[in-house]
Formats: C-alpha cells, structure tokens, sequence
C-alpha cells in the first residue's frame, strides 16, 4: 500500500523536524517526505490538514495481560486500545500467569501478538524466575527469544545479592535491566503516599523513603558492575534528583515516569476513589511538581502509560484492598499533550518523551520518520476535546482515575508498518 | 461536595467529622442532650424511629460499639438487627457490595458499620439507595465519628463551652480512627502526644501541636485523652515493651498533676489498666470514662434520629 499523507505538520523529534509538509508511504516504509518520490501512486490518500503526523509512540510499560488475565484484558481488546492511543510499539512486562520467566512463554506471546492487528510487542522478560527474586532467569536465552530487558516489574526484590547477582550477570552480555525502585520492607503494607493526605484519611503509608533508599542501592550497584539500568516509575522529588546526580557524573541510566503522576497527586484520593490507588502511590504536589519539572528539563527519559487493565470488581471495594493499577494506554497521548499546555513545552519536545527517547531506552529502530525506516506513524488532532468515558475507551479496563475528565488531542490514524491499523471517524 | 451531606444541607450520612459544619456538630450535641433523660426513665423509649429498620453491619468484631448503636436504636423505637460479618479473603469487598445490596432489597433505612479498611463507610455510602442512611462506626484508620461527637458531648458537659481549652491526646495516634476523629473537636488545642513510632507523618497539617515529652505536652491541659495500646505494636518494632511505654507515656496520677488542676482524664475502651493508663487515675476523681459511655447512647440517638430526618420532632 502506497499512503500520501498530505498537508500534515509533521513533527519528528529524532530529525528536529516541525514543519507543514506530505510524508509518503511505500510498503510498510517512509519512502519521502516532502517531495512525492518518481513513480509514486497513492492507493490510499489521508488528508492530513490541521493535523499533527508524528512518529507512532512507544510505550514503555502497556500491560497486555496474557497469558493468565485474560478475564480482566486480552491481547486483542488490549492491542487495539493501544493503536487507538497511537501506540506503534509497546513493551510489556512479564507480571503475566505464569511470568514470562522462559522463553517457550515469550515466543508464544510474539506469536500470538503478530497474528493480531496493533503495535509492535517488546515483552521485557523476568529477572528472576517467577519473578520471586531469588533466581536468575535464563537471560540469554530470553533475549535470543525477543525480550528486549529485564525486571522485577512491580514484584519485590527484596535480596540485595541477588540484585547484585542480576545486574553482574546482565553486564556481562550487555543486557538492560529496569527496576522500578522501591524498598519492600519500607513499602510493606502500604497503599498510599505516606504524608498528611494518607494520615488524615488513615490510609497505610508507603514512604518517599522506599524510592530513595532503593535508589541509592541501586544506583550504587550500578556503579559498580556497570550494568546497563532504566528506572522505571520515579514518583518523588527525591529520586528524581539522586538521578540527575547520578546522570551528571556520568552513571549512564534512564529513567521514565507515568503519565497518571505528571497531573495528580495523594490530594486526589480525598473521597476512597479505590481508581487513584496506583503504584507507585501518587505522591504529594511537591512529587508531581518536580516530576513535570524534570520531564522539561531533560532529567527523565520517557512518559509512559503503565497501562494496568483491571476488571470492576477489584475496584469496587474499599480503597485498601482495591488492585491498584490503572489503564491509560488511550490516554498517553492528551495526558502528554496537557502537560505540555501547561508547561508551555513546543509539541516536538513532548512527543519525544513518548517517541523517540523510550524507543532508544527499548533499543528499538522505532520512534522516527527518518527515510526509509519502518512507517509507523500516529496522526492526531491536537485541538479535539473528548471526554473519558468507558464507552469511548478500547480497552478492557475501564479502570482510570481519569473517568468523566475532559481530554484535548485525538488520534485520528494509527499507521504500523504501512497499514492503517487504526481510524477513528473524527 | 460533602457526600455527608444533601442537598438542603441536612446530614444525610455520618462518615466523619472532617469537614462537617459546625453547625451541625453542635446541633447533635444539642439533640443529643435532650435524649439525655430518656435512659433515667422508668419506659427508656421515645418512638421517633418506630418501624425504621436499623441494621448493624459489622465486618470487625466489636462488642462495646455496637451494643450502645443496638440500645441506641431500641431506644428510639427502631428495628435492629446485628450482622456480624467476619471476613479474611480478598473476595470481601465483592461480599460487601452484595451484603449492602440483599440488606437493601430488605428496606434497610440505615447501616451502621463497621469495617477494617479505611474508607469502607465511604465506599457504603456512594453504593446505598438514596433513601438509606450509613453511619460510620469506624473504619479502618481513618475515622469514628460517633466516638468524637461523644467525647465533645462529655467535655462540653464537664467543661462547659470549647473556647479556651486545651486537649491532649496520648498514644497511639497513627492506627487510632479515634484520634482522627477528635483531632475535629470543636476546641482551640489538640496536642498529640507519644513517641515517633506511634505518630503519622504529617499529623502536625491537621493542626495538633505535637509533642513527644508527656509531661511537657500535658502541662495546663484542661483534657486528656488516653488511647488503647494494641499488643500489637511490640511486634511492630514500634515499642520495645509496654513496661517502658507506661513509663513514659502511661498516665499516672504524677504526671496527671501537671495538666490542670480541674483537667478531666477521658478513654474510648476499652482500657490496658497498667500500659496507657494507672487504675489508680482511671477509677479517680477526674476521671470521666463511666460518663462517657452513657453519654454515648445519647450521641447515638441524636445522630440516627437526625439522620430519619426526626430530630427536631
């Protein structure tokens, strides 16, 4: 299929490009942008005007859910929500059932993933198996099988020799570890941040000190095995700056947010909405602040959505004993866009967190319209304002803290690979 | 938006006394000294609530609590029936949703609960018909609320008006909902007393003056209350004994001697004679933990028939 995208702005943050211009497609790749190349045939024209074409996102953390949950998401509800987010390529963790600890689990996700229309799958593959946090998993393997890194996702890891066991071993070939820190005897029992909003609610306290403790230990075995780390889900002021730091005298990690936490904070769980319980917790202002802050200046790498699709049920009960997690691959895109707003950040600046900046965290050829890479593509209309509900929303989850809230910024096309994979009417 | 609230701005469920007007604190206070003489009566019954059905939900064992809701509601004519709902799984937030909606289907009018979680009233009160009522009885943490109103009631009754008085507060603040709930009396100071372990973060932003030296903060106090000591917190590593806890923080009659000569000593129950407090200070002069209990009946009758809409009748 050959598409002619026309009269698009086309922003691509990777070539530094922001400019209203025709981008052309031919089979499955960017063939010019531009000037129409020779011989080009349109089989497919989309009108792009008053519309922003960008490279397809790439998020770093969109739970899909199979195998073992397919009664809260499924691979198909859960990759057809993340097309109509305008995600091209995703990373998934292993928190699956059973974990994806062996790589037999990991061919068959690909497998399957491929056979279904929607983005591209990265599944991350487990540090330990069954993600327990004692024994390593066969790591090499699970490369050869497709996971691009490995990770505890959110299950404990409460050995520091088996961690400094992990990140030796992943050095040694190279590997990419990501580690959402936090110390799991400091968060044992705890459901919110620990500060005045969870005292005066009586809510159990997770403390800012379960990121920064694990932080520092992390970062300190860093250091010394030189192992490659991405750090998944800051959510304190503090973390952000010990990794600023630790960036500034050359320890070479990333780090990444999710979006939930750039727009709220614990004064949002006045009330129980059992929706705000998300891990990490949502932190104080002075939290949320310094992350919008750092997501400016450079300090975090990427926005994710940790799309966490959960069925009703584990919702409608009291707040403590609600799964935490929330789905938001759909709402990456507008929650970044708002960001932006509010920050008074150019729009290239913002779709590099959500593009290029996660692909080179996922090491992946994605996340730019450079000639002749793959055509994966998100069109989206910066200006159309919807509101959240659980009709409009793809996925199986209709689980998000976000529910009735007013968005601005619509994808209208999703191109993977060359095909229009997703089309909303507009 | 108070859920507490309707729209006329009539109490319409008791979930906690954050953020509940004035107003209407005092006006339960007012109503419930007027069903002070109903339990002195040869007939202790006024009909005001007869053929309400009150059901008593509770998911954590409680004796003390729920048999003053009971007389409390038999006292006002109403129907009572008590569900003692123990729980353990994860399942039973589902069993809640369900228990609350086979109790509905039963013309419920009002639920009184008591649960473990933090914000399970809340969660009750968002999923009633707009016709039943909940009261808190404590939840979790976070809040008990008839508990508060009593204590006001017992320290407007000794002391007369709030303005001018000091309150401490001794214990075991972080896991106590009757903290919580005191900390919204109606008076000028709450202090809060105890060692760091037993304090949450950021208590001082619901404007307590905290301290951690007992006979510092008890100095010219006109109330002190004591909190129940769990047995529980040893194994915590958040005390090393409750014998250096008495030390320190147990209320005795010397350390007593430095709150006001006139300084009321008050405790939710049920006590740890010895651990929080001497019996020789519980069973004293300025000790006002009987009345409190009765009182509480009172409390409760105000709250539930304010909630009927028959509290002016």
């Amino acid at each position: 299929m050959n598409i002619h995208i026309r009269n698009g702005r086309v922003i691509d943050p990777m070539n530094e490009r922001d400019e209203m211009t025709d981008v052309f497609v031919t089979a499955g790749r960017i063939a010019a942008i531009g000037q129409m190349p020779a011989g080009f045939q349109a089989s497919h024209t989309i009108d792009a005007t008053g519309l922003v074409v960008c490279p397809g996102l790439v998020d770093l953390s969109v739970r899909l859910r199979e195998p073992g949950f397919e009664y809260r998401a499924t691979l198909e509800s859960e990759m057809l929500a993340a097309a109509a987010g305008g995600v091209t390529s995703l990373a998934c963790p292993p928190d699956t059932d059973p974990p994806l600890d062996e790589p037999g689990l990991v061919e068959m996700l690909k497998f399957r993933a491929r056979n279904l229309p929607g983005p591209r799958v990265y599944p991350i593959g487990a540090m330990t198996q069954k993600l327990e946090g004692q024994m390593l998993t066969e790591m090499a393997e699970l490369t050869e099988a497709g996971c691009r890194a490995f990770t505890q996702a959110d299950a404990p890891m409460t050995d520091t020799l088996v961690l400094l066991r992990a990140m030796e071993y992943a050095a040694t070939f190279g590997f990419s570890l990501w580690l959402r820190p936090q110390d799991a005897t400091l968060a044992r029992g705890g459901v919110a941040h620990d500060g005045a909003v969870a005292t005066r609610l009586g809510l159990q306290g997770i403390p800012a000190l379960a990121e920064t403790v694990a932080l520092a230990t992390i970062l300190q075995l860093a250091r010394e095995t030189g192992a490659r780390i991405h750090l998944a889900r800051l959510s304190t002021r503090e973390g952000i700056a010990m990794v600023r730091a630790a960036k500034a005298q050359g320890l070479a990690v990333t780090c990444d947010v999710a979006c939930a936490h750039v727009h709220l904070s614990e004064n949002d769980l006045i009330g129980f909405d059992s929706h705000l319980h998300l891990v990490p917790p949502l932190r104080s202002l002075r939290d949320r602040d310094a992350i919008r802050e750092a997501l400016r200046d450079g300090s975090i790498d990427a926005l994710c959505s940790d799309h966490t699709p959960v069925d009703e049920d584990v919702k409608l009960v009291p707040f403590g004993e609600s799964t935490p997690g929330a789905s938001g691959v759909e709402l990456l895109l507008p929650l970044t866009l708002k960001w932006a707003r509010d920050m008074g950040v150019p729009l290239l600046r913002a779709i590099d967190l959500i593009s290029w900046k996660p692909a080179q965290i996922l090491g992946i050829p994605g996340g730019n319209l450079s000639i002749g890479s793959a055509a994966d593509l998100c069109i989206f209309d910066e200006s159309a304002e919807w509101i959240v509900t659980p009709k409009i929303l793809s996925s199986q989850g209709d689980n998000t803290p976000f529910l009735d809230h007013p968005m601005q910024g619509r994808v209208r096309y999703t191109v993977i690979d060359g095909h229009i994979d997703f089309e909303s009417p507009g | 938006m108070n859920p507490q609230l309707s729209q006329d701005g009539r109490l319409r469920h008791l979930l906690t006394l954050d953020g509940l007007p004035r107003a209407i604190i005092t006006q339960i206070l007012d109503t419930a000294e007027s069903f002070m003489d109903v339990g002195e009566r040869e007939v202790k019954k006024v009909p005001l609530l007869r053929g309400k059905s009150i059901f008593n939900l509770f998911f954590e064992p409680s004796t003390r609590t729920r048999t003053t809701f009971e007389i409390a509601a038999k006292r006002l004519s109403a129907d009572v029936v008590n569900l003692n709902i123990a729980t353990s799984s994860q399942t039973k937030g589902e069993a809640i949703l369900d228990t609350v909606d086979n109790l509905s289907a039963m013309h419920a009018d009002m639920f009184v609960v008591r649960h473990a979680q933090s914000g399970a009233a809340h969660f009750i009160a968002q999923h009633v018909a707009p016709h039943i009522s909940v009261v808190n009885a404590g939840d979790g943490r976070h809040a008990h609320p008839t508990q508060g109103l009593l204590d006001m009631f017992t320290i407007r009754r000794f002391k007369g008006e709030f303005h001018n008085l000091t309150v401490a507060i001794v214990g075991d603040v972080l896991h106590s909902r009757v903290a919580r709930s005191q900390i919204h009396a109606l008076v000028p100071e709450v202090r809060v007393i105890g060692p760091k372990t037993l304090l949450p973060t950021g208590v001082e932003q619901m404007g307590v003056r905290v301290f951690h030296d007992m006979e510092a903060g008890l100095a010219g106090c006109d109330v002190v209350i004591m909190l129940r000591l769990q047995n529980e917190r040893m194994k915590g590593a958040r005390l090393p004994s409750s014998q250096e806890y008495f030390k320190f923080f147990g209320l005795t009659p010397e350390k007593l001697a430095l709150a006001r000569p006139d300084a009321i000593v008050m405790h939710p129950g049920p006590m740890n004679r010895g651990v929080e407090i001497a019996s020789e200070v519980a069973d004293g002069p300025q000790s006002v933990i009987l009345p409190q209990v009765t009182y509480g009946i009172a409390v409760r009758m105000a709250v539930m028939a304010m909630l009927a809409g028959t509290g002016n009748a």
